[in-house]
């Protein structure tokens, strides 16, 4: 399955892809200010507000803050998988 | 036409802001551009021995600033080329020798007198950093396809946009095509894509570099070498020119990924 997952290009080949992983992350923390730690607890929280409402895919997750013209924005990439059943 | 001013400058140390000045400053003298190159590194000159004139210099940035010679007396000739010119930096001072406002002052003596003056700034985001960048008309951003050289160019770019002196553009230096085709480098787009500012060029890993900087010849001189040629490139792109961008290791898709998997050796340069 692996195999199959890195030849249709799912996952990282090489060293590179982590690198960018880490700088993303560095980033983040560079340019606005906000601790990698900060980003993690405030992933958990909205994982817990969310999955109240929605089963997600919590592997899918991915929370960023892109900055353009002076302005930090939270772009949060949730997959839902389905509602809850009490709904 | 009034010289536009180029500030060469990068963040981190080592990533080659110093050849790629003088390379571009060999190339536009190439294309027939009347070109000053100004060494802003204050205490670690090293431009005037890349270019090979370390035996001209005779007067520096320094002296300029301090009243003990003329502009044109310190502005060093090339050896080859009649339209090239080296302003060396001190070798025995330190950044806060020249003020940004003095190195406005000097381009601005420079600028009838030429076509391009290119900067080579020191490393780091001290004084040497702001001297370089007070005179620019554009800024090129040096890195490398590493997590610390992009990290710290993401902060020039920051510190670049906050001065208003933007948009930068960047040039990726050294990119080794064998290790972007296996994976293991950032390759061209995944920079542009961190650090989300314009490509001016991308340079290939070249020991042909280190053997011209070893004669004191920059490489741009060469014909035949892709080092030369990306250098050329990046000078008629100054120059306005639209030129395609050399494609270094580009990953290659699913047949490529297929080729690495199987353990075969990717087609070679």
């Amino acid at each position: 399955m692996g195999f199959i997952n890195k030849l249709l290009g799912r996952e990282p080949v090489g060293s590179k892809d982590i690198a960018k992983e880490r700088l993303r992350l560095v980033l983040i923390h560079d340019r606005t200010d906000i601790s990698p730690i900060m980003l993690d607890a405030l992933k958990a929280d909205l994982i817990a507000v969310i999955s109240e409402h929605l089963e997600i895919d919590r592997s899918g997750i991915e929370i960023t803050i892109s900055e353009s013209k002076g302005h930090s924005r939270l772009l949060a990439t949730i997959p839902i998988l389905g509602k809850r059943s009490r709904y | 036409m009034a010289a536009q001013v180029i500030t060469i400058t990068s963040g981190k140390g080592g990533v080659g802001k110093t050849t790629t000045t003088a390379n571009l400053s060999v190339s536009l003298a190439l294309l027939g551009k009347r070109v000053a190159a100004i060494d802003a590194d204050i205490g670690l000159r090293n431009l005037d021995v890349v270019m090979g004139l370390e035996n001209r210099v005779v007067y520096d940035l320094v002296d300029i600033v301090e009243g003990r010679c003329r502009l044109r007396q310190a502005l060093i000739r090339d050896k080859k080329l009649s339209e090239l010119y080296l302003l060396p930096a001190a070798q025995t001072r330190d950044k806060t020798a020249v003020s940004p406002n003095q190195m406005v002052d000097i381009c601005n003596q420079l600028r009838p007198d030429f076509d391009f003056i290119l900067i080579d700034s020191p490393a780091g985001i001290e004084q040497g950093f702001q001297n370089a960048v007070a005179p620019a008309d554009e800024i090129a951003i040096v890195t490398t396809p590493e997590v610390s050289a992009v990290r710290d160019a993401d902060r020039i770019i920051g510190l670049v946009e906050a001065g208003e002196k933007g948009p930068a553009r960047l040039i990726i230096n050294r990119i080794k095509p064998d290790m972007v085709r296996r994976g293991d480098m950032l390759d061209v787009n995944d920079v542009l894509e961190i650090l989300g500012i314009d490509l001016l060029g991308i340079v290939p890993e070249d020991e042909h570099i280190i053997i011209s900087t070893n004669r004191g010849m920059p490489i741009a001189h060469e014909t035949g070498v892709p080092a030369a040629q990306a250098y050329r490139n990046i000078a008629k792109r100054l120059l306005g020119e639209d030129i395609p961008f050399m494609v270094l290791g580009s990953p290659g898709g699913f047949l490529g990924r297929l080729r690495r998997l199987m353990g075969s050796r990717p087609d070679d340069r």
